[in-house]
């Protein structure tokens, strides 16, 4: 039952979406959409990917404080790995090492590794259950991961979802 | 537009070209797979975001800057996916990272 | 002003192809084309502001989600291949 109310709000989001990018609304035109809309919807439920995870949460204030946080971090770091880049000597210390995630939810947890990756330095490399392998380009950055801001965080907007 | 806005797009857009070409030069001089990816992951989050943004200001409120936005979104979302992906795949298949033991 | 950014991502991308040329593995080629992948949407976008035709956006929005597809979908041949060829699994290839 609130499987076919996700369903039918992925139907309206994807119908939006169609209307906002394709700038031709004849009749002919707004059929195809819907029926390109509805052949998506039918191959989501195909695949059985319709669930709570496809509700839009991503605007919610205090999601969209972690993004603007997010940000900052990717800000520092990629000026800190620049600088290590460009620098003759090549002042990199690669190191492999453990974080351990504090996230309930899957979802929560794809946010977490999703995040360590998207700022340069550390790349989540291997997810089991709660324990990810993180490459880090430098010992600094290490740390910093395994000061667990950012999990404490993430652990903070996870209940919105 | 006021001129403010375009000298800030052209920094925004400068600014960006640098941050890829750190990524290029990046990719080419680290010494293994492993660190190449923190590169890439230099020319795709802050290069790409800086010149989208750019674009984004010489766009102004149109159905324009709508397009940058969705890209710079599906940009986000793909990017670290594909990243984990590709390091996921290299730890299975057992590529031996360069790891700098001493201690800090 | 475009052509000077447009050059440096050309740059960028002759960088690219020189490391998928290079190689020394699969992992390090891939990761590249990735990057040139990326770098191609961004030239596309400037190249729709340069000539002033806003069409090459839905261009460089397609390229977005094919580049990532196509990243996706090597890594995923090429895991295939390797647990074929240590006799894990059989593949509808086989007989």
């Amino acid at each position: 039952m609130s499987n076919l109310k996700h369903a039918f709000n992925l139907t309206l989001f994807l119908f939006a979406v169609w209307l906002l990018l394709s700038g031709h609304y004849t009749p002919l035109m707004l059929v195809l959409g819907a029926a390109s809309t509805l052949l998506v919807v039918f191959l989501a439920i195909r695949v059985a990917i319709i669930d709570r995870e496809i509700q839009p949460v991503l605007l919610k204030p205090s999601v969209l404080f972690y993004w603007f946080w997010l940000a900052w971090e990717i800000i520092k770091s990629n000026l800190d790995v620049t600088r290590r880049i460009l620098s003759p000597g090549l002042p990199i210390s690669p190191k492999i090492f453990t974080v351990r995630a504090g996230q309930k939810t899957e979802l929560g947890r794809v946010t977490y590794a999703n995040s360590i990756t998207l700022v340069p330095g550390t790349v989540t490399m291997d997810i089991d259950e709660d324990i990810f392998t993180v490459h880090a380009l430098t010992q600094a950055a290490a740390a910093d991961l395994e000061r667990g801001e950012m999990n404490r965080r993430v652990c903070s907007v996870e209940n919105v979802f | 537009m006021g001129a403010a806005v375009h000298i800030l797009s052209w920094i925004c857009l400068l600014g960006g070209a640098c941050f890829l070409l750190v990524g290029a030069i990046g990719v080419l001089r680290l010494p293994d797979f492993y660190t190449r990816l923190h590169a890439v992951s230099v020319s795709d989050t802050m290069g790409a975001g800086l010149v989208l943004a750019g674009l984004m200001l010489q766009g102004g409120l149109s159905m324009v800057t709508v397009k940058l936005v969705l890209i710079f979104y599906f940009m986000i979302f793909t990017g670290p996916t594909a990243t984990h992906a590709l390091a996921e795949a290299a730890l299975q298949a057992k590529l031996k990272p360069v790891v700098d033991d001493r201690e800090p | 002003m475009y052509i000077v950014v447009s050059i440096v991502i050309l740059i960028a991308i002759a960088a690219g192809l020189l490391r998928a040329f290079l190689g020394p593995t699969l992992y390090d080629r891939v990761l590249a084309v990735n990057m040139v992948g990326t770098l191609t949407v961004l030239i596309v976008a400037v190249l729709g502001f340069m000539t002033e035709r806003p069409e090459f956006l839905d261009i460089a929005l397609v390229y977005v989600l094919i580049s990532f597809v196509s990243t996706i979908a090597v890594l995923r041949v090429y895991a295939h291949r390797n647990t074929e060829a240590a006799g894990g699994t059989t593949g509808p290839g086989d007989k």
